[in-house]
């Protein structure tokens, strides 16, 4: 049953190239300008890689760990805008099977894209200092930030009921990209008020649990953090989707 | 004792939304195999009741079985013995019709090889094999609301809601719908309880009929009865010259109650019935008034919905959607 909702959630993604491209491509356009455009950073002293290909890798699996939020968030919302979600609510399925069905189309689609950032990656020069066991962890720490954003989307879908205010919901989440340590590591961010934000913000603690595994090999003090935060958010997430949904989904 | 499954019994039911009685106390039963025809105007609280009546609404007075379960403790029970097609056809653009089935299927516990085997026969069922694989976003309305159909009948459910089924669907389409709908209920003995702001399929379809106003039933029966409640039939006149329309009102006044018309018209209730229709023209060809049209209407359902509640549901309608005219 969680199956077919989970194959449904992505055959609804795969089946609007608008919703595939971004997940897969964008990141890596943007993975490119950076490592272009950037690489002159890598000569930095106390740069942790030789090359900013290596540093920036990480980045991609956060932003689509967004596009997962994005997607899980629309396609709840959407469901419930349609009525669709009523014609759910008539059969015997139970609400968290109905959530775990639409994560688990968020989960798979952050796999499929985190193969893809991994394959590009490679292409282009990428070695992962962890090895191919790092390279799993990578997979599964993608699959994890999948589970973490996709829940959150999913949570703030059902309680708006709206996809746009989904998609209004995105941009917030991207800026916290862009104030973490996506771009440079914390200790080489000369501006104060950016460090600070960084230093607080969850995003970077994810970026380099998973920048560790390409560029230093099996760090557990880089690693650890992002685990945490994977999973207290996942946790978090979870139980207030979980509530949002059994809000939705009222039935005697 | 009989052996068919219970039907549907509502006791005083109502649902109040902060200061709005959206369904005020009322109370029907439906006999198993028989196809209801919930009658009213956008806003009467049809859709309230279904809801209600599905589970996906709880009650907030009065009681209701559905299938012999309670709607409002028995949910679960409920759901397993019932379809619905609610007002809008909630499909997902992306899939296909076979798609559809197979999902709706699984989620109401039927085995792989089952699923395939009844998508497919449901898909012949509605027409809609040859669409099978392409997705519903190319469908035309009619097509989503077969296929709507087919999904609602997926678990076999005894008794089957369908909430306004052929809102916006052109004649064909309706025709069709009403067939499939007929055949269930005489072949299958499926219960059936529909909503619809269509008199003609009210009319048509239903073996009883409930009118709801504002929350409130007006009128319960066959449409034969109901209409014959009404009895005598009404006369529409238009004359030729305008400032005749008064005069001509007077006139027809004498031959009975003054009803609503066309626009233009003079129309009564004819109190001799179709017999007294030589003595009109007799007295309107004395007072000299010309006409343009002379129309004489059997009882329709409008009617009787006028001698309810004062107003023809075409004018209660309150978003302007078309309603067909009752036949006879």
């Amino acid at each position: 049953m969680i199956g077919d909702l989970g194959r449904r959630a992505l055959l609804r993604t795969l089946r609007q190239p608008a919703n595939v491209v971004p997940v897969i491509f964008f990141p890596m356009i943007l993975v490119a300008i950076n490592s272009a455009g950037l690489d002159a950073a890598s000569e930095l002293p106390g740069f942790p890689a030789d090359s900013y290909l290596d540093f920036v890798i990480a980045v991609p699996f956060i932003q689509g760990g967004l596009f997962a939020m994005l997607n899980a968030g629309t396609d709840l919302a959407t469901d419930i805008e349609s009525g669709f979600m009523r014609r759910l609510a008539l059969t015997p399925v139970s609400g968290t099977a109905l959530l775990l069905g639409q994560v688990a189309g968020v989960v798979a689609l952050s796999f499929l894209a985190a193969v893809a950032y991994l394959v590009i990656g490679f292409i282009a020069g990428v070695t992962v200092a962890s090895g191919p066991a790092g390279v799993v962890a990578l997979v599964v720490l993608a699959v994890g930030i999948g589970l973490m954003f996709g829940s959150i989307g999913a949570y703030v879908g059902l309680r708006s009921g709206s996809p746009q205010t989904v998609q209004g919901f995105f941009p917030l989440f991207f800026v916290l990209l862009f104030l973490s340590s996506a771009n440079l590591p914390r200790d080489l961010i000369e501006q104060d008020w950016f460090a600070t934000v960084a230093g607080l913000n969850p995003v970077s603690y994810l970026i380099e649990g998973l920048r560790s595994l390409v560029i230093t090999g099996w760090d557990p003090a880089a690693l650890w953090p992002a685990v945490a935060i994977l999973v207290v958010g996942t946790l978090i997430g979870g139980t207030l989707a979980a509530r949002a949904m059994r809000t939705n989904l009222v039935r005697t | 004792m009989s052996l068919a499954p219970p039907g549907i019994e509502v006791v005083d039911l109502q649902r109040t939304f902060k200061s709005l009685r959206a369904v005020d106390g009322i109370s029907f039963a439906i006999e198993p195999g028989e196809i209801f025809g919930f009658l009213g105007p956008n806003g009467a609280g049809k859709s309230t009741t279904v809801l209600m009546l599905t589970t996906l609404l709880p009650p907030t007075g009065g009681r209701a079985t559905v299938a012999g379960f309670d709607v409002a403790s028995q949910g679960p029970d409920v759901r397993r013995h019932i379809g619905a097609a609610l007002q809008e056809a909630a499909l997902d653009p992306l899939l296909t019709g076979r798609e559809h089935l197979r999902l709706q299927a699984s989620l109401q516990g039927l085995g792989k090889p089952a699923r395939d085997t009844r998508s497919a026969e449901l898909l012949e069922r509605v027409g809609l094999t040859e669409a099978a694989d392409r997705r519903v976003g190319g469908y035309s309305g009619g097509m989503k609301r077969r296929l709507d159909l087919a999904l609602a009948l997926v678990h076999e459910p005894t008794i089957l809601f369908l909430d306004e089924p052929t809102t916006g669907l052109d004649p064909q389409s309706r025709a069709d719908l009403w067939e499939e709908v007929s055949r269930l209920a005489r072949e299958q003995g499926v219960t059936v309880f529909l909503t619809t702001q269509y008199l003609e399929e009210a009319d048509q379809l239903a073996d009883r009929i409930a009118i709801i106003s504002k929350g409130r039933i007006v009128a319960e029966g066959t449409p034969d009865a109901l209409k014959g409640e009404i009895g005598r039939p009404s006369l529409e006149v238009v004359p030729a010259v305008a400032a005749d329309r008064d005069r001509l009102a007077a006139v027809l006044g004498e031959f009975g109650a003054p009803t609503a018309g066309p626009p233009g018209a003079a129309a009564v209730r004819l109190e001799a019935g179709a017999d007294g229709l030589a003595q009109v023209v007799r007295r309107l060809d004395a007072e000299g008034i010309a006409l343009q049209t002379f129309d004489l209407h059997a009882p329709t359902l409008d009617d009787v919905y006028l001698a309810k509640t004062g107003e023809r549901l075409t004018e209660a309608a309150d978003d302007g959607a078309p309603v067909a005219g009752a036949a006879g």
